[in-house]
């Protein structure tokens, strides 16, 4: 079993990652389950939802206490919630920032050497494609970076299906720009020039 | 061949039956095949005003659907005379859920004619004072504003009566009751409470509102059949003097109800779409105390020290003829 | 065809399937999702033929669909915890009447302190009022429970509540595959109210009965209530073989070893402890006994779907000869013990049963699996107590963390 902790903020669209990512873990194969968490609406309140993979029907209705990715949709929560939690040594936190891997652990106030930081700038690249503040898409093309369960054709299918049109092409690009930033920063290439040429070879494939 | 003269006092507005009437302007009730809606063998008290008049809104609503009405019934004196297990004084199909939702079943059946494609079948809600402007009165305003095509009659006899004369919102200052004892300072009910229920149905901006009393039961009539003629929520409030709860003798509720009336207590008036676009004219104004002095409930009034409630009452009256103008015809 | 959905999502699209002629709703949370759904069906025209009725209170949605139901309507509603407490008077109402209304009810606490999240103690609440009570395990239970609940409510003539766990499975996303509207239609016969209000054949419904009546028709309601124990087992067979998954029925048995829902699964034994629950914490509970069982421990699950009516004989079949019993109850009977736990006493009275009272999720705290665990390895080794509470922190009532993270939409 797989499991994956989403952090945001109220109104990011945090409970809708999270259903978002059960749906592409399906089409990519897998048993899913998305778990928000719930409580009074607050724009701007830090959000948790989880999410769970597995290769046979999933039981368990509990939160995700041990999650081994966790997804952090902005970087000041990094302060104020504990994002490294739970996690067990091979876990992966994926943190949208600007910033470096050492950034994060100064951030958080967490050493954690056995848990892998994954860094993109998943808002700017949201920002540049889509226009709005809402960065699940390029997310998940971070975590389908370092991480067999789900892909990235799986992550656009699920956007393009969910929102036909504009929004579901601009996802697409930013997932598949996301996917390729962290890919070059792993393989010590150029990201933000992957990232131009992923989504440069969409439009291609389009034309 | 000699002319027989009939005296024809009766013709007009204060007429009951109209056999003298030419065939087409006689009442339902003078009819031999009226529908006797709510038929014989019920337990309504001698003199009940509110039987009187749910048997002509029944008869002339049923009249005017064709035979095809339906009608919910809120919890009170009406449904508990009419329908004791295993008899039913009812003619049309008829339901009694409870107190307070009579307006929210009649829409439930009006929706659910609509999601069958039955718009020749017309639903009635009825209920009493109580059942309407206290305890059913979020169904009651629910209903308005969602304009569901529901008729609802308000038979207000200004109180609780089935439970045995408590006081309700519809209740008038100074009126004794079991929970407004006719004692201490200020005897009766006490001034500045209670709610007009056909303003706040005008205030909804149905697109009917009709107020009418037994005293006149072919305008009571025709206000049904003007309101039957119509869709959306309408609403009709009857004044029903109730002998039990008001103390009267049973022969008195037509008196009372015209000299509720003429007094101008009791605003007879129609409303379309929020305005209103006629009142009854009072004809031959008469002092409140004609409607007062028969009833125990006000007996205090006309002791010692009861003056300044009558004058409260008189107030309330010239308040009545000033804001609704019931001394002038419709323009 | 199976696909993620919401909970609310899932029932929203059953329900509309079911092709009921009046849905009336009134928000609280957490069922409005599968009203706003249903609201969303009737106008984009995958809901014809329904009127959608918004009405100002819970206590008129249940009134306009005693009107609907009554006129001949196939009708449905949905609602939690206050809600379901404001519309109680009518929700009686329905069931004396004999109105097959279906509503789905998104289990939630009752206040004070008020409180959003999910246990049973609104069900629980009306547990006397003649209402069928069909509880879903997950999400894709709940969806097929309501093709199930009309089908058994419209033969009793007896109004059905679909109880599913607010939040754990309104807002939570599982792998569902809704049963599609040609094959309801296959199954669901269409509605024919056994009485109703017609012009063609007024009737008279809803009369006072006297001293000299009641005891009867509450008597008659009484053994038409023992007969609904037949019809929903009946009904959840008919479903079963037509959709090839288990849904409802009257008690969930399970597998010992793999714990996958079976109905053909032998009863406990002697020397087994039973865990009996009901709703969504029996997925936690088949996570949490699964590697017990690996590990050899005698214990065994079983789950109430129908808590009203009450299936006595069905569950002591699935308790067997099992005398160590563990409820894991999520409403609470104050100064006694949980609320199921009671039931189960009394379905058990004469066997001679330890029943621990296992009072979990009061007020939407999670239920751990670890938990869980602790608790029937604790049953096994003879120190649970009759009355315990899962996971009660001691010394007072504890203020959540600061900036504790609970916020959804």
């Amino acid at each position: 079993m797989r499991q994956v902790r989403v952090h945001g903020r109220g109104g990011q669209g945090v409970v809708t990652a999270a259903e978002m990512l059960a749906r592409t873990g399906f089409m990519a194969g897998h048993e899913a389950q998305a778990i928000p968490s719930f409580g009074s609406e607050r724009t701007g309140a830090p959000v948790i939802a989880y999410c769970r993979f597995d290769d046979r029907p999933l039981r368990t209705r509990e939160p995700v206490l041990h999650p081994d990715v966790v997804l952090v949709q902005d970087p000041t929560l990094l302060v104020s919630e504990r994002v490294f939690d739970g996690v067990p040594d091979g876990g992966v936190v994926i943190v949208n920032t600007e910033g470096d891997a050492d950034d994060v652990r100064t951030q958080a106030g967490v050493d954690r050497p056995g848990v892998d930081v994954i860094t993109v700038p998943a808002m700017r690249i949201t920002m540049e494609h889509l226009g709005t503040p809402r960065p699940s898409a390029a997310m998940s093309g971070a975590y389908a970076a370092v991480s067999d369960d789900i892909t990235l054709e799986a992550i656009q299918a699920v956007y393009r299906t969910r929102f036909p049109g504009r929004v579901g092409e601009a996802n697409a690009r930013a997932a598949a720009a996301a996917r390729a930033h962290v890919a070059a920063q792993l393989a010590g290439e150029d990201p933000e020039q992957a990232a131009a040429a992923a989504v440069d070879a969409m439009e291609v494939s389009h034309a | 061949m000699t002319t027989v003269h009939i005296p024809f006092m009766q013709t007009g507005t204060l007429a009951v039956g109209g056999r003298l009437l030419d065939l087409e302007e006689r009442s339902v009730q003078s009819q031999a095949d009226r529908p006797s809606s709510l038929t014989k063998g019920h337990r309504a008290c001698q003199g009940c005003a509110e039987a009187l008049a749910a048997r002509w809104v029944m008869d002339t609503a049923v009249e005017e659907s064709g035979g095809k009405l339906i009608v919910a019934n809120a919890t009170g004196c009406l449904e508990v005379f009419s329908t004791l297990y295993p008899e039913s004084a009812w003619k049309p199909p008829w339901i009694h859920s409870l107190f307070a939702n009579a307006a929210a079943v009649a829409t439930g059946i009006a929706s659910a004619l609509r999601a069958q494609g039955r718009d020749d079948v017309r639903v009635l809600a009825q209920g009493g004072d109580g059942g309407t402007v206290d305890i059913g009165l979020a169904a009651v305003s629910g209903m308005f504003e969602r304009n569901d095509d529901v008729l609802y009659v308000c038979y207000d006899n200004q109180g609780y009566m089935n439970t045995g004369v408590q006081r309700s919102s519809a209740t008038p200052p100074t009126a004794r009751t079991a929970t407004t004892p006719a004692v201490g300072k200020a005897p009766g009910a006490p001034y500045g409470q209670g709610k007009s229920m056909p303003k706040i149905a005008m205030a909804h901006e149905i697109p009917y509102v009709a107020t009418a009393t037994v005293a006149d039961l072919r305008d009571l009539e025709s206000k049904v059949r003007t309101a039957m003629s119509m869709h959306g929520a309408r609403y009709l409030h009857v004044l029903v003097p109730c002998p039990v709860g008001w103390g009267t003798s049973a022969a008195q509720s037509i008196a009372l109800s015209r000299a509720a009336v003429e007094s101008g207590i009791f605003p007879v008036l129609e409303a379309r779409d929020g305005e209103i676009v006629a009142t009854h004219p009072i004809r031959e104004r008469v002092d409140v105390e004609e409607y007062l002095r028969p009833q125990a409930r006000f007996a205090h009034l006309f002791k010692p020290g009861g003056e300044e409630g009558l004058e409260r009452w008189r107030a309330l009256a010239e308040a009545n003829i000033r804001r609704f103008r019931l001394t002038e015809a419709t323009p | 065809m199976r696909e993620v959905l919401e909970g609310s999502q899932a029932v929203a699209m059953a329900v509309a399937r079911c092709r009921p002629g009046v849905v009336c709703a009134y928000p609280i949370s957490p069922q409005t999702h599968i009203v706003e759904a249903l609201s969303r069906m009737s106008r984009t025209g995958e809901l014809t033929d329904c009127e959608y009725v918004n009405v100002e209170s819970e206590f008129s949605a249940m009134s306009v669909s005693i009107g609907s139901s009554a006129a001949g309507s196939r009708t449905y509603t949905a609602t939690a915890s206050q809600g379901l407490l404001y519309m109680a008077e009518a929700v009686y109402n329905a069931a004396g009447m004999g109105l097959p209304i279906v509503m789905t009810v998104a289990n939630r606490a009752i206040g004070a302190p008020i409180n959003i999240w999910n246990d049973h103690s609104d069900s629980m609440a009306m547990r006397d009022a003649g209402w069928l009570q069909l509880f879903a395990m997950d999400n894709q239970e709940a969806a097929d429970l309501h093709v199930i609940a009309f089908a058994v409510a419209e033969e009793l003539g007896m109004p059905a509540m679909v109880c599913m766990d607010g939040f754990v499975l309104t807002h939570a996303s599982d792998v569902v595959d809704v049963p599609s509207a040609e094959d309801i239609d296959a199954f669901l016969p269409p509605f024919r109210p056994l009485q109703s209000l017609d012009v063609e054949n007024p009737a008279t419904i809803g009369t006072m009965a006297g001293p000299e009546s009641f005891t009867e028709t509450k008597y008659l309601q009484h053994m038409r209530f023992l007969d609904a124990a037949d019809v929903i087992a009946s009904w959840s067979a008919r479903f079963a073989e037509r959709f090839g998954r288990e849904a409802g029925g009257l008690v969930a048995r399970f597998d010992p070893d793999t714990l996958d829902r079976s109905a053909t699964a032998p009863p406990a034994k002697w020397d087994d402890v039973t865990v009996i629950a009901m709703g969504s914490v029996l997925g936690t509970l088949q996570a949490a006994i699964e590697p017990m069982r690996a590990a050899g421990a005698h214990v065994r699950l079983v789950g109430i779907s129908a808590f009203r009516p009450f299936p006595t004989q069905a569950l002591r079949d699935a308790v067997g000869a099992s005398r160590n019993i563990v409820v894991v109850d999520r409403a609470l009977e104050l100064g006694a013990q949980g609320v199921l736990t009671s039931c189960v006493g009394g379905a058990l009275v004469g066997t001679g049963s330890r029943i621990h009272s296992v009072v979990a999720g009061l007020g939407g705290r999670p239920i751990l699996a670890s938990s869980l665990t602790a608790v029937i390895q604790r049953a096994i080794d003879g120190d649970l107590r009759r009355l315990e509470f899962l996971d009660l922190k001691e010394g007072g009532v504890p203020a959540p963390s600061l900036g504790a993270t609970e916020v959804s939409r």
